[in-house]
């Protein structure tokens, strides 16, 4: 028997809702298959199974906003047989409490504060007057933890949600983590020039966009600098095996979310550009899915067109890395000897000084440059 | 300056000046002057009569004190310690808070019984209990707790006011304190806000009061403004008071040098949890007597007792 | 079995004397229908009859005033209706009806008259003797001419209260006649078992408190013997006390097996019973005893009447009167 919980869709989230179930008891299901809608604070999000077998029992009724790692299903792996009905609720209603004291209950009741959203300061993260009126300041609680709406909240409910939940993963980046940031200007002439030349031969809707281009650079400089791909967990740093790379989505609504392009540095341009464009218009209509938005092992951040020359970005917690490239612009560009006009980008890298130096995350930017020189090989 | 024995002494020479059905009887009251010297000289205003030695026979002297309530007088009855109280508790429990209910509301019972209680003064486990949950327990009776010099007087008066048995329990500790008399009447049954704070409520009353206050003052210089509030009537509760200021401080904490279980402490914590669990943003705290016979060596006693230090400790850890 | 003093000859009239015998069949009758209506289920709770000590109630009545207190024991049906507390508000009482002498709150056990100076059923035993020291201290200090008596058992004699409230009367002098119903069991335990010393007047003496021991089954020695204890105490000196040697013929209580005791022992006691010795001695003949059943009948019948009619308190009173409500009396 393995139990489905509520997945941590980002490192941020503490509590979930359940909006569908997509799979019915009895109902098989393999590993990577939807098994429901979860609504966070960012998105709703399709989540997938990490077991394969039969829908044994579903515990949460579509509704219901319970904890991360509160059980939601129960799945019988293959060959196994159906689990015995759980004698008592007791202990998974506990798991469901917020642990907050009365008054502050009725005190976020009053000021409209979601508890979820808030981490308490007493014993045992109780959460207590001082924390919810901090909330309500809209100064950042001490919260790992950002807040989904209720179950039924109206939408200007939702963004002001998510506005809380942003505030409090930034404030919470900015107290814990100590940034430092490396910038560098990397001329995009070649990148440029082979980009149009490529782009002769694609169809309008399979174009690659520049931003593709730095963002594989990125992932592939990320194997070279693999501390940086890696988490802050419990005060020590884990590294990862694979490279998935948060991509800095901004919602038309507002707000942003980071979901991952799994094994960025593995993927093609061209299937890094399909999946890109797919994440992006499924994290607009709220449509990601659970692993996208907790697998992040590094984020890359970029305005676009209309954005600024530079982007000094905070990093997402618990990552301890995140690149900003602001807009390509052209400037004079001295390349042997010779004052060019060159398209060039600059690159942020805001890395954790906890797990890293300034000596070794350069490697970083240096490796995106030398990448970015030679786009063919990308 | 008036000393809180005066007081009593005081507010028993008012009444019994003021009303010939009052009386005092007790063991030691007349020529000796009271255990505490609380009558010392009422034996000479007001003659034998009405200040009457008893002997050591607690339930039948509080039984005649029911007895002569009953048959229209007003006695004030004085048991030496809350510890020998314990000999008339069949008169007090059985008799006293029983008489007007169980005879379908026929009698009233205007005693007043007055007894010294708690600790501190290395009595050891006979002399220095604090008791008086026993009482507050028992519907049909009242008990008080004057912790000021001004209310010792006030009490005794308001307690003979009363048409139902009062228990008037004065801390032994208390006796020496000095402070000012008040004029004018009582009402039985109000507490009384003794310091105004915003970030703690701290409840007690009797002996306990002092060390709160010191608690206060101690707490105040970590920024913590804590408000005393001062029960003054253990039966029945001004838990309106208690909760107004619950609901501006969120926090409780009640020092009541009765033992935790079963305690007054445990009482009041139970009605704010009851009545304001919506005001808390803490567990109701307690600081009481440690669970032991009360020892006779000082420094074990002082450790059983509540103390300002451990009022400010439960505090910070609250505050923290 | 022995009687100490056998009733002294005295003349009483026919009139009075149909009287006390009213007075002694009412409490049998009563108590008889008691157990019935017990045994019925409308009435719960304890119910201790006094059959076979009606003389003592009956007698030691006849020799208290209307100013005079009483306070009596849990076995107090006996005393109520001696002293005058109607039939039908003791059934309601017992029934539980608001209409009872207590309102329903005491039961069988206490019945309070305070307008009678009825001061209540105690059914600690012991418990009711301080109260009627401080009954009479309250007399003595307000110089009112009046007695309290106070019954009590030979359970109580081994109570602390009884020998505090013995010392603290006689040591204050007070008014108080100490009235010792002496049926020889403290529920199962017979006093040879429960007292190191039986003789009343000697533990009295050791009070300084003047004792007399009397017949309990001779209502007229009762009587008299209340009448000198009444007389001394009130001329102010100080408490008295008066023994009835007096049985119980029924168990102590309905739940009582009556184990304790042999069969032979009540019968021998039966032949004494108070109602036949009087009805005896003083020669009433069968058509006046008939006519005095058949009055004491109709009372009783009325009585059960009264409690059956009664109404309940509602219990939205329940809480009423824990406290006075108004100024103190």
């Amino acid at each position: 028997m393995a139990e489905f919980v509520m997945p941590a869709l980002g490192a941020d989230m503490s509590a979930g809702t359940l909006v569908e179930w997509r799979k019915r008891p009895g109902d098989p299901i393999a590993r990577g298959e939807i098994i429901a809608d979860v609504h966070t604070d960012k998105a709703d999000i399709e989540v997938e199974v990490f077991t394969s077998g039969i829908v044994d029992r579903l515990l949460v009724e579509p509704g219901q906003k319970v904890p991360v790692g509160t059980p939601l299903a129960i799945i019988r792996e293959d060959g196994g047989a159906p689990a015995p009905a759980p004698e008592k609720r007791g202990p998974r209603e506990e798991a469901a409490r917020i642990l907050a004291s009365p008054s502050a209950k009725s005190l976020a009741d009053e000021l409209g504060v979601d508890l979820a959203a808030i981490h308490g300061s007493g014993p045992k993260g109780r959460i207590q007057r001082r924390d919810v009126e901090a909330a309500a300041r809209g100064a950042a609680p001490p919260a790992p933890s950002p807040a989904p709406p209720p179950a039924a909240a109206e939408p200007g409910d939702a963004q002001a949600a998510m506005r809380q939940a942003i505030a409090a993963a930034m404030a919470r980046s900015k107290r814990e983590i100590p940034h430092f940031y490396l910038s560098e200007s990397i001329d995009l002439s070649a990148a440029m020039a082979w980009l149009g030349h490529e782009n002769l031969t694609r169809s309008v809707q399979d174009r690659l966009l520049p931003g593709v281009l730095m963002l594989k650079a990125v992932a592939l400089a990320l194997r070279e600098v693999p501390e940086l791909n890696a988490t802050w967990q419990g005060g020590s740093l884990v590294r990862s095996d694979s490279i998935h790379v948060g991509v800095a989505t901004f919602l038309r609504g507002g707000g942003l979310v980071a979901p991952a392009l799994h094994d960025a540095d593995r993927q093609s341009l061209d299937e890094l550009m399909g999946a890109f464009r797919d994440l992006v218009s499924r994290a607009r209509a709220g449509r990601l899915r659970s692993s996208e938005m907790s697998d992040p092992t590094s984020t890359v951040t970029s305005l676009g067109e209309r954005g600024s020359e530079s982007v000094l970005p905070i990093i997402f917690p618990p990552q301890v890395a995140i690149v900003g490239f602001g807009r390509v612009v052209e400037r004079p560009w001295v390349s042997d000897g010779q004052v060019l006009v060159c398209p060039v980008v600059t690159a942020t890298l805001a890395a954790d000084h906890r797990v890293t130096d300034g000596h070794r995350a350069a490697a970083l930017l240096t490796a995106v440059n030398r990448l970015l020189q030679e786009p063919e090989g990308l | 300056m008036t000393t809180y024995r005066e007081a009593v002494r005081q507010g028993m020479r008012e009444a019994l000046e003021g009303d010939p059905r009052v009386f005092l009887m007790g063991e030691d009251v007349g020529r000796y002057g009271g255990a505490f010297a609380v009558s010392m000289g009422l034996l000479d205003e007001f003659g034998p009569e009405r200040i009457r030695d008893t002997p050591l026979s607690e339930s039948a002297f509080v039984g005649a004190g029911i007895g002569a309530a009953i048959a229209g007088l007003r006695p004030i009855v004085e048991v030496m310690t809350i510890n020998f109280s314990m000999l008339a508790l069949d008169q007090v429990v059985n008799n006293a808070a029983a008489l007007r209910y169980m005879s379908g509301g026929q009698l009233s019972v205007p005693l007043v019984v007055r007894m010294a209680t708690g600790g501190g003064r290395q009595l050891a486990a006979q002399h220095a209990h604090s008791l008086e949950v026993w009482y507050a327990h028992v519907p049909g009776i009242k008990a008080v707790a004057p912790a000021t010099v001004a209310d010792a007087r006030s009490m005794v008066l308001a307690a003979l006011a009363e048409p139902d048995p009062v228990f008037v329990f004065e801390h032994a500790t208390l006796y020496p304190i000095e402070g000012e008399l008040e004029d004018g009447d009582l009402p039985l049954g109000r507490a009384a806000v003794r310091r105004a704070g915003t970030a703690v409520t701290l409840v007690t009353y009797g002996g306990s009061l002092w060390k709160t206050l010191a608690a206060a003052e101690e707490l105040a210089g970590d920024g913590v403004d804590a408000e005393v509030v001062d029960l003054r009537s253990l039966r029945p509760l001004d838990m309106e008071t208690v909760l107004e200021s619950v609901a501006k401080t969120h926090r409780v904490v009640i020092v009541d040098e009765g033992w935790c279980t079963g305690s007054l402490a445990a009482e009041i914590g139970m009605q704010v949890s009851e009545e304001g669990f919506d005001l808390l943003d803490w567990p109701p705290q307690r600081v009481c007597s440690v669970e032991v016979p009360m020892p006779y060596a000082k420094h074990l006693e002082d450790a059983a007792l509540p103390s300002a230090e451990r009022i400010v400790a439960t505090v910070r850890e609250m505050a923290a | 079995m022995t009687v100490p003093h056998a009733a002294a000859a005295q003349g009483v009239t026919r009139e009075r004397a149909l009287g006390l015998l009213r007075e002694m069949l009412r409490i049998r009758r009563f108590e008889e229908k008691a157990a019935e209506l017990y045994s019925l289920g409308h009435i719960r709770g304890f119910l201790h009859l006094y059959i076979g000590e009606e003389a003592v109630a009956v007698g030691a009545m006849q020799a208290l005033g209307e100013q005079d207190r009483i306070v009596a024991t849990y076995r107090d049906h006996g005393h109520a209706l001696a002293r005058g507390l109607p039939p039908g508000e003791l059934m309601a009482e017992m029934f539980g009806k608001a209409t009872g002498c207590s309102r329903g709150r005491g039961g069988s056990m206490h019945f309070f008259d305070v307008s009678r100076r009825f001061y209540g059923g105690y059914a600690i035993v012991g418990g009711g003797l301080p109260i009627a020291v401080g009954l009479a201290l309250a007399d003595a200090l307000e110089k009112r001419p009046v007695v309290t008596a106070c019954f009590f058992g030979d359970g109580a004699v081994v109570e602390g209260e009884f020998h505090e409230s013995m010392n603290l009367a006689a040591l204050w002098r007070l008014p108080v006649l100490f009235l010792y119903e002496n049926n020889l069991y403290a529920m199962g335990t017979a006093i040879e078992r429960s007292q190191a010393q039986l003789d009343m007047e000697l533990r009295a003496r050791g009070y300084g408190v003047p004792a007399e021991v009397v017949d309990g089954m001779d209502v007229l020695a009762v009587a008299a013997a209340t009448r000198r204890g009444v007389d001394a105490v009130r001329q102010g000196g100080g408490p008295h006390l008066i023994e009835f040697k007096t049985y119980r013929f029924r168990a102590h209580s309905m739940a009582d097996p009556d184990l304790y005791r042999t069969k032979d022992e009540v019968e021998q006691w039966r032949e004494r019973d108070p109602i036949d010795l009087f009805v005896r001695a003083q020669g009433i003949d069968e058509a006046s005893l008939a006519a005095v059943e058949e009055a004491v009948a109709d009372e009783l019948e009325q009585a059960v009447a009264f409690a059956e009619a009664g109404d309940w308190e509602p219990v939205g009173d329940l809480e009423q009167d824990v406290y006075t409500t108004g100024p103190a009396p």
